[in-house]
């Protein structure tokens, strides 16, 4: 029943954080334009390191980038393509 | 009904960003660097590879002092061919389908070959404007022909791209609007949705128009640069 194991919040991953200390936590990310350029940073590393920077990459790493940017595209024009819905006068 | 199909090209902002942006960017991020190594990944030594016999057949007919343009072209070629691959995904925005974009890469261009050849050699570039063995009395005319087909080049160059482009994405928002709307009546529609997928197989000449995009260019660079 030691509690000296227990590590501080800012250092814990997003995935072992629990959901009631989740705005504690993101209190302590660092949202400066440094902050929020190296995280993207770090996240596309990860990405490209994991499926793109392979000895034999296939399709999967474009495939899940374009379906990304699909979805991305879809939730950018929402507002523009909800009027193409079924109506019955357009 | 009819006025919604031109909504497609009309750019939409999200919290103050244009699409556009987006669709702007991607090209960069999808082709990563290559490393110093000797061998590197299976999709890197795809890509260099592409890229590499693209460049080597598009300056295959252009003398070595030409060559200086080899790695604005190509960018330019990998630029839009993405562009345009980009846009056929459903839901993307195709930056290349405004005029305004296909016109500042079109004229810049054109210009900086018409300059190039009337600095370096304006005799000759000036003797473009006839071709050889025309009978006399057809000379004045047919310099002013000429002349006249000169100007005419950037415009062609950038509307042609524009109108490849936005007639190909129309045809197919209404082809498909068409098989949609008739699937309630069973036999046309399968003849419908083949001819559509026939017009995307089409669409995949948007890498043609590319294609024909830097090779008319370098059409007309060739020939005013060193003989």
């Amino acid at each position: 029943k030691s509690h000296i194991s227990q590590v501080p919040l800012s250092d814990k991953k997003l995935m072992d954080v629990k959901l009631g200390e989740l705005s504690s936590w993101a209190g302590t990310r660092d949202f400066t334009p440094n902050g929020i350029i190296s995280a993207v940073r770090r996240g596309h590393d990860r990405f490209f390191n994991k499926y793109i920077n392979v000895k034999k990459g296939g399709i999967g790493g474009i495939a899940m980038l374009l379906t990304g940017y699909v979805i991305l595209s879809y939730v950018w024009e929402y507002d523009h393509i909800k009027h193409d819905r079924w109506r019955k006068y357009h | 009904m009819t006025l919604s199909f031109f909504d497609q090209f009309s750019l939409t902002a999200f919290m103050g960003i244009p699409l556009i942006a987006l669709a702007l960017t991607l090209p960069w991020i999808l082709y990563p660097t290559p490393q110093n190594r000797c061998l590197n990944n299976r999709l890197l030594t795809l890509q260099a590879w592409f890229i590499r016999q693209l460049t080597h057949q598009l300056f295959l007919p252009i003398n070595p002092g030409g060559h200086k343009w080899a790695l604005l072209l190509a960018s330019v070629l990998i630029f839009l061919i993405t562009l345009n691959l980009l846009g056929i995904l459903p839901y993307t925005f195709t930056p290349t389908t405004q005029l305004s974009m296909n016109m500042g890469l079109a004229v810049p261009l054109w210009l900086a070959t018409v300059l190039i050849g009337a600095r370096h050699q304006p005799t000759h570039s000036l003797a473009h404007l006839l071709p050889v063995g025309t009978p006399t009395p057809l000379i004045p005319i047919l310099i002013m022909i000429e002349t006249i087909s000169q100007f005419i080049r950037p415009i062609a160059l950038g509307v042609r791209l524009t109108a490849n482009l936005t007639a190909g994405h129309l045809l197919i928002q209404l082809i498909s609007t068409a098989a949609f709307y008739l699937a309630f009546t069973m036999p046309t529609v399968s003849i419908l949705t083949m001819g559509l997928l026939l017009l995307l197989s089409i669409l995949e000449l948007a890498v043609a128009i590319i294609q024909a995009y830097v090779f008319v260019l370098l059409v007309s660079l060739y020939l005013q640069e060193s003989v």
